[in-house]
């Protein structure tokens, strides 16, 4: 159990916990139970927590499979820098949304499975993982020109480049590149 | 409670070994077992939110009911009195209660919420991401399905759902007597007031029968671990790969199988799977481990010690479908990719092994032997049993037995400019063996027409142990290339094997 990052099952579960948040505010709200406000708090709860907890942050170790469409999210999350990065904050932040709808039994299953994800963020923030955003790495532009090497300084027949270079390391005195060596530097004039 | 079925793998080996008269195809979908319990998994979540939502529905009626006090129906069967068992309906009972305090003092309630959040924590566990990188979590969280059917057995025993007693429906059925109920006090009137019961809990005996099956088979698994398995031989390859040869009594194999391991000098509770590498032939059984997680690395540890004893290994299994079919054609055209290489060394084995014993169950004239990787250097040991194949082969005279070719797909200009300058070479500088290694993907249309012009009268055999778009090119090749006339070469696509 040593090299697990506790804070992508947190944020497993804080997902799930959203998910059941909003769904017993609907219950809540649409079938005007008493108390039906504080269904309502649960939906905008939920929402707020399933959009925090929806990018999911990059593991130290190994690749991470993004959500689908999470880019979007993770650009908004990063804005926020150290308040969602750190996971103190997030741990608390759960427990603070949790507690209202502790008050309403339609809701109250979302409050339970919240304090738990909360739990598992405060372990992990005490492990001191943090929530790094996935990027995209930038596509590297090929350079024009930048993979047209020096042409060739011998005739054919021309073993591949490591071959041509071991003899150059053999025999010191030879000038490298093979028998023919160019009075002057070639460039290509392509632009 | 067809959650439980699937995971018992010893039962499954039984059924599949009585069922061996029926069709192959049967016994394939017990291979399957995972996928069924995933399903069933999601219905249990899903009838799960349904039964939560409807009671809470029922739950706020109730609230509404016993606070109402505008001499409805609903407000009198409320106020039936609690002081006898039959008679009262609504569980609330007084109007301060609120719906939480009913939730948590009654046992349904308690034991719902319990069980729902056990199952909340097994589903997050259990998604896909945390199963593959953090396999530990999944595993031991898992186990609370324990209090999961303990909670569901419990969960009905207080009656709390109240249906109306036979006697009581005699009096004053809802037909009859439901408008009339401001009468029913009157001891003049036809109806008199109705009796409820609390229905009596149902769950435990959909439980029991599974739940039995699924106790027995971990005393089961207990058992079999405890059956001493000797080490016989270690062998460290190179990339981090571990080969473990061993002997159990009473054990026998088929080819592709594969067995459960457990280390419990490692982890007391982990079984990891791994298929089997040795042929039926041989007097031991191998597999074949390689450092991806945890577990693994520690094994490799453990066992690079020298001087510390070896440590104890306990093995559960053969498990899965055996591949038997392999042998029942006379051209067998088998491609693996990648790691799903690993079947095929025990199918190569026992071909070979019934090959040099002329077994006349073998009917194979001819292997063609595809490997698809994206580098050599997981699989060395691979290699080493081609090579020893090879020689075998070599000795006996046989040279044309056996056609492999090795495609390397993940390749770069060294790879490619090595190969160049070693092209007159006997044996490939990449692997050691005759055959040439190719690189990038092979061109199935060119192998499956040379294969078709070989053998104009065969029956050929493909086996595939690979990814899905392979399944389809190469199911794609097998009918294109099939001759119309069925006594010429017929392709017969197998993917279900491994």
């Amino acid at each position: 159990m040593g090299q697990i990052e506790w804070a992508m099952w947190a944020n497993e579960q804080a997902l799930a916990s959203g998910l059941i948040l909003i769904t017993g505010g609907i219950v809540a709200t649409a079938g005007q139970f008493t108390q039906w406000y504080l269904g309502a708090y649960s939906i905008a709860a939920g929402v707020l927590v399933c959009l925090l907890e929806y990018p999911r942050g990059k593991r130290t170790k190994g690749s991470t499979m993004e959500r689908c469409g999470q880019k979007y999210l993770t650009r908004v999350v990063k804005l926020f820098g150290p308040l969602t990065r750190n996971y103190y904050i997030r741990a608390f932040l759960h427990l603070g949304l949790a507690v209202p709808a502790g008050f309403l039994l339609a809701t109250i299953l979302g409050t339970a499975c919240l304090a738990i994800a909360s739990g598992i963020y405060l372990l992990a923030a005490i492990r001191g993982e943090q929530w790094s955003p996935i990027e995209p790495k930038p596509k590297e532009r090929p350079q024009i020109g930048g993979t047209i090497k020096q042409p060739p300084s011998n005739p054919p027949p021309r073993p591949p480049a490591e071959a041509r270079k071991k003899p150059s390391e053999e025999a010191a005195g030879i000038p490298t590149g093979g028998p023919q060596e160019n009075p002057m530097p070639v460039n290509d004039e392509v632009v | 409670m067809l959650i439980l079925l699937p995971v018992c793998r010893n039962l499954l080996s039984f059924l599949r070994g009585t069922c061996s008269f029926y069709r192959s195809t049967l016994r394939k979908q017990l291979d399957h077992n995972l996928a069924f319990h995933k399903l069933v998994g999601y219905m249990i979540c899903l009838h799960t939110a349904i039964h939560i939502i409807a009671h809470l529905f029922n739950l706020e009626r109730y609230s509404r009911s016993r606070q109402a006090t505008d001499g409805s129906l609903a407000s009198i069967l409320s106020n039936l009195p609690h002081q006898e068992n039959y008679s009262w309906l609504n569980p609330i009972q007084s109007p301060n209660t609120t719906v939480v305090y009913v939730t948590f003092t009654s046992i349904a309630g308690l034991t719902g919420v319990i069980i729902t959040m056990a199952l909340v924590l097994m589903v997050t566990s259990a998604m896909e991401f945390i199963r593959r990188s953090y396999f530990e979590v999944f595993w031991y969280t898992h186990h609370i399905f324990i209090i999961y059917f303990i909670g569901l057995g419990i969960h009905g025993l207080g009656g709390i759902v109240r249906g109306q007693t036979e006697e009581s429906m005699a009096e004053n059925h809802p037909h009859k007597c439901a408008e009339f109920f401001e009468k029913w006090d009157d001891p003049a009137s036809h109806c008199k007031p109705p009796q409820f019961e609390g229905l009596p809990a149902e769950s435990w005996k959909w439980i029991l029968a599974p739940g039995i099956l699924y106790i027995f088979e971990r005393i089961l698994r207990f058992y079999r671990s405890q059956q001493k398995v000797v080490i016989t031989k270690v062998v460290m390859h190179p990339s981090k790969v571990l080969e473990l040869q061993m002997h159990k009594h009473g054990f026998s194999m088929e080819v592709g199988q594969y067995i459960f391991v457990n280390c419990p000098s490692i982890s007391n509770l982990e079984w990891h799977p791994f298929t089997l590498t040795s042929a039926p032939e041989e007097d031991f059984f191998s597999i074949h481990i390689r450092a991806v997680g945890d577990w693994t690395e520690n094994l490799i540890r453990t066992f690079e010690k020298q001087y510390s004893p070896v440590p104890r290994i306990q093995v559960d299994g053969p498990f899965g479908t055996a591949s038997e079919d392999v042998f029942q054609y006379e051209v067998a055209v088998l491609v693996g990719a990648g790691i799903g290489v690993t079947p095929f060394a025990s199918i190569l084995k026992s071909i070979w092994y019934k090959f040099q014993h002329a077994d006349q169950n073998l009917k194979t004239q001819k292997i063609y032997f595809y490997w698809i990787c994206r580098e050599m250097g997981a699989f060395a040991w691979f290699n080493d049993l081609l090579a020893s194949l090879e020689q075998e082969m070599e000795e006996l005279g046989k040279v044309g037995f056996l056609n492999y070719r090795l495609f390397l797909t993940g390749w770069d200009s060294n790879f490619a400019g090595h190969a160049a300058l070693n092209f007159d070479k006997a044996n490939d500088i990449l692997t050691g063996l005759k055959q040439k290694t190719f690189f990038g993907r092979p061109k199935w249309d060119n192998e499956f027409s040379t294969i078709a012009t070989a053998h104009p009268k065969s029956a050929v055999g493909v086996f595939l142990c690979g990814p899905q778009t392979l399944a389809k090119s190469l199911s794609k090749c097998c009918c294109q290339y099939s001759s119309l006339d069925p006594r010429k070469v017929q392709f017969y696509f197998n993917k279900e094997n491994f």
